[in-house]
């Protein structure tokens, strides 16, 4: 019955993603009705391309790295203490991952520049500053995937081990990290994949000095439309995908098992020996902040003075101040889609982390598993570009005549959203003992019923957490979106872009003010989702 | 207990409720549209759609498109499909299956790429507008219909110069001098359309070897002078600018020539475009070979052309309509001074050395 299940996702990442790609890839390869392998393999040898790749490497590495050092911590003191005002810290650092890329961009630049308040650093242009995005972008990937794994542990076996003698480092290396891992490493392997098809923050921080595989897919797509260079280089990306799941897979297979785990959350005061995390979360707060705080005063400033007209200019009609939409109106149209491509994503996802997370007697049932939960990943290691020009050249016609039609902006935020729900349920699903369900069974509860009951009150939290997330995602999504051809009713994202694009200084005002907005909604959504988790499902 | 489980279902009804599906939004936009083609429209002819490929950066007021379907019986279904280069790739690689009936916003630089390609229709409106001709292609000036035009310049910040009691720099050779190291920022060529004007800009004024070396040795000099690029204009003018709204520390920008229409503080302004650097872009209108609509598509190129939307085009999307009697803003006839021999580059050229040129532009000025 699972496997039936398994069906309907793999379809839609069939028609949605396989197609698509393949599309674009072939039109490279196969040029002309004839295969074009030896000159495509050429392309592998442009010393460009070689740089390329090295830089793409190294830059993901490092900025996943640091995002992993800084989001445990950070995860710790926000889901595993309890302390004042720890919500709205827990939906601010959610706040970049919705920024359009082009806003952090002049938020960071603003920063950074010789004549900015950290200009003295001397960063601007330069390669650490595309790190520093990256890690501000992707922060709350790890904060959210690790602290929803780590608020729902049991801590009676942290406090076993701490009174059998063993000291707080000894405790988290030989109790805490084991649990952890699996969703660590999850985490770490989503954002590798988003750092290195980043292309937005690359261009701007990087004053053009720098590319990596996804811009240069980008340059060579929409300016040369040398679609060769571009199939060769997103089968690199494919290739790489492959890899770096197989490795975390290795990893996760030898470290995942059942972790106890209490049904209520233990929450604690801060004491003394939290001040390092402590100290570190602050640090990562300061580091989500700044950018932010930069583009809400320079929203508020107006020839010098502080002032709300561009906040006033966000509901004008369009006629008088040639705003395609009100904001208002995008505002509206953000959240429709957003909704659409929630439900589509959690319910796919859903699906998808309960099959990956089940444990089959075969070793070859388990690898079976394990290439459905790749598979799924895939979307995030793979340009936009190719998916999003894939679409036009391969959905048009009937049954699948869908390029034009408004529910490709949902689907194309869904398939981003979707690796995020699966990799922050999967790890819940997985750490549950299935003999819990085999008792269910036993006891003579159908499936349906046997799930209600076991897995549910476990991944309750985790599920409001996907959801929060594949919201924020649809809602901030740009990069997708922009390659395709959508109807007349532009997002929030969208509207951004083309106010920072005119040439008057009102609608860069006017453009500021509404990334402030789509921020502070985001937190507002955020902090709702925070606010259903109050009691325990737990208990029926 | 039991009201945390309300509350989460309540919100989950009134999101359902709330957000609903995107597929029901559809018909009210076509009924809004149909309703504000008024009695005219709707009893005279059937109300049949058609649809305009086109840029981020379209923009006509509503009522402008509403005054279209009254007049023709169409109604318009814009597709915003990402800059000016992703709608000419688009309609290329849709050959034989096109996402429209009509195009609008491909400019000289794309022209050559769509025409060479075959995906448009032979098509001249009827009644052209007064002086386009000037503007028209001289390869496929059949196929496309030019709409608007618009200028990229070097713009310097007239009141930093003053204060330093520097005089700004009047010509390409002079942003490589001394005097001004440091002191520019412009976007870059693969990444942002003004960008690709200003190399092109310079492949005009140097072109590609002989005597002067070229523009590749222009900018090794430009480059070594601190040149700074950025990758769009936005930041390079906002972050980046003087006069920009971030108040940066460069005082000379590539920029528009309408920008210093934006800078008037007191009666004047604090900028001034140096109109013998400039490079012309003209955005065209085309029909879509293959499309649904084909007579919709035509009706749409002649009212882009008509006098309603010519003067609609300044206050909306920032160029210069083709019609010369068409009226420009007051700030424009003031402050926006046009050059009278911009820098020019076939569009055949461009589209045989685009990847070239951009390639070794990079190597330029990545180092």
């Amino acid at each position: 019955m699972l496997a039936g299940l398994a069906v309907v996702p793999l379809a839609f990442l069939a028609i949605f993603f396989v197609l698509p790609v393949g599309g674009m890839v072939g039109r490279g390869l196969h040029p002309d009705g004839h295969w074009a392998i030896a000159e495509s393999l050429d392309v592998l040898g442009r010393s460009r391309i070689r740089r390329v790749l090295w830089f793409t490497v190294w830059i993901a590495a490092l900025a996943t790295a640091i995002t992993v050092l800084l989001g445990v911590p950070a995860a710790y003191a926000l889901h595993r203490l309890r302390f004042r005002g720890q919500r709205l810290l827990r939906a601010l650092v959610v706040m970049p991952f919705v920024l359009p890329t082009v806003v952090v961009g002049v938020a960071f630049r603003t920063l950074l520049s010789r004549s900015g308040p950290l200009g003295f650093l001397g960063i601007d242009g330069s390669w650490v500053a595309i790190l520093l995005a990256l890690v501000f972008f992707n922060l709350a990937v790890v904060v959210r995937t690790v602290g929803g794994l780590w608020e729902s542990l049991d801590s009676r076996a942290e406090e076993s081990a701490a009174a059998l003698g063993a000291g707080p480092v000894m405790v988290f290396r030989t109790v805490t990290l084991p649990a952890l891992m699996p969703a660590i490493v999850s985490a770490a392997t989503v954002v590798f994949l988003f750092c290195s098809t980043a292309f937005g923050v690359v261009l701007t921080l990087g004053g053009l000095r720098y590319s990596t595989v996804e811009t240069e897919i980008y340059l060579l797509t929409t300016n040369f439309l040398d679609l060769q260079a571009a199939a060769v280089l997103s089968l690199l990306q494919l290739a790489a995908v492959l890899v770096l799941l197989v490795l975390t897979e290795v990893s996760r297979t030898r470290r995942e098992r059942a972790v106890a785990r209490s049904a209520v959350p233990h929450p604690r005061r801060p004491a003394r020996g939290d001040a390092v995390p402590l100290a570190l979360t602050a640090l990562v707060v300061a580091f989500v902040v700044t950018p932010i705080a930069t583009l809400v005063v320079r929203s508020l400033r107006v020839d010098g003075r502080w002032s709300l007209a561009s906040y006033r200019r966000l509901g004008a009609p369009s006629s008088t101040d040639a705003v395609l939409v009100p904001v208002t109106e995008a505002i509206a149209n953000s959240w429709r889609t957003a909704v659409d491509a929630t439900l589509l994503a959690m319910v796919l996802g859903v699906i998808v982390a309960t099959v990956v997370s089940r444990r089959p007697a075969t070793r070859r049932g388990r690898r079976g598993l394990a290439v459905l939960d790749g598979v799924f990943m895939l979307p995030l290691g793979i340009s936009a570009v190719t998916v999003g020009f894939g679409f036009l050249i391969t959905l048009d016609r009937p049954p699948l005549d869908l390029r034009s039609s408004p529910v490709l902006v949902p689907i194309a935020q869904a398939m981003v959203a979707l690796p995020l729900v699966v990799r922050t349920l999967a790890p819940v699903l997985r750490s549950i003992d299935p003999r819990q369900r085999e008792a269910a069974a036993a006891l003579g509860a159908g499936p349906v019923r046997a799930w209600l009951s076991v897995e549910l009150p476990v991944v309750w939290r985790p599920l409001l957490a996907a959801t929060g997330f594949a919201m924020a995602v649809s809602l901030g999504e740009f990069g997708a979106t922009s390659f395709l051809a959508r109807p007349e009713r532009p997002t929030l994202p969208v509207v951004i872009y083309q106010l920072i694009a005119r040439p008057t200084g009102e609608s860069f005002g006017t453009a500021l003010a509404a990334s402030v907005v789509l921020a502070v909604l985001t937190v507002v959504i955020m902090g709702l989702v925070e606010r259903l988790r109050v009691g325990s499902w737990g208990t029926f | 207990m039991r009201r945390t489980t309300h509350l989460a279902a309540a919100t989950a009804v009134a999101i359902a409720l709330a957000g609903c599906s995107l597929s029901s939004g559809e018909t009210t936009q076509q009924s809004t549209a149909a309703t504000a083609s008024g009695p005219a429209g709707s009893s005279a002819r059937p109300v049949k759609q058609v649809v305009l490929v086109t840029h981020d950066s379209f923009a006509a007021p509503k009522e402008l498109l509403a005054q279209f379907t009254k007049d023709t019986g169409y109604t318009v279904k814009v597709t915003p499909s990402g800059d000016a280069g992703q709608v000419a790739n688009k309609l290329v690689l849709t050959k034989g299956s096109p996402i429209g009936d009509a195009v609008y916003g491909i400019d000289n630089t794309f022209a050559s790429r769509v025409v060479d390609a075959g995906v448009l229709d032979p098509y001249t409106p009827k009644a052209p507008a007064q002086g386009s001709q000037a503007y028209a292609l001289k390869a496929g000036g059949d196929r496309l219909t030019p709409v608007d035009y618009g200028h990229t310049c070097v713009n310097v910040d007239t009141t930093w110069f003053a204060k330093k009691k520097l005089a700004p720099p009047r010509t390409f050779e002079d942003l490589t001098k001394p005097a001004y190291k440091n002191l520019m920022v412009a976007p870059g060529a693969p990444t942002s359309s003004p960008g690709l004007a200003m190399l092109l800009a310079t492949i005009g004024r140097y072109g590609e070897g002989g005597v002067t070396g070229g523009w590749s040795v222009y900018w090794h000099k430009l480059v070594a002078n601190g040149l700074k690029i950025t990758s769009g204009w936005e930041d390079a003018y906002n972050v980046d600018f003087t006069q920009g709204e971030g108040k940066g520390d460069r005082p000379i920008v590539w920029s528009y020539d309408t920008s210093p229409a934006f800078t008037v503080k007191g009666g004047t302004s604090t900028t001034a475009a140096l109109l013998n650097t400039c490079f012309r872009q003209v955005e065209y209108a085309g029909v879509i070979k293959g499309a649904k609509n084909p007579e919709g598509a035509k009706a749409l190129v002649d009212w882009m052309q008509g006098r309603a939307f010519q003067q609609a085009l300044p206050p909306n999307m920032y160029v210069f309509p083709v019609a010369q009697d068409a009226p420009l803003p007051a700030d424009w006839q003031k402050f926006a001074k046009r050059p009278t021999k911009p820098y020019d580059v076939a569009p055949a050229t461009i589209a045989a050395k685009r990847q070239q040129w951009l390639t070794q532009w990079q190597d330029i000025t990545s180092k």
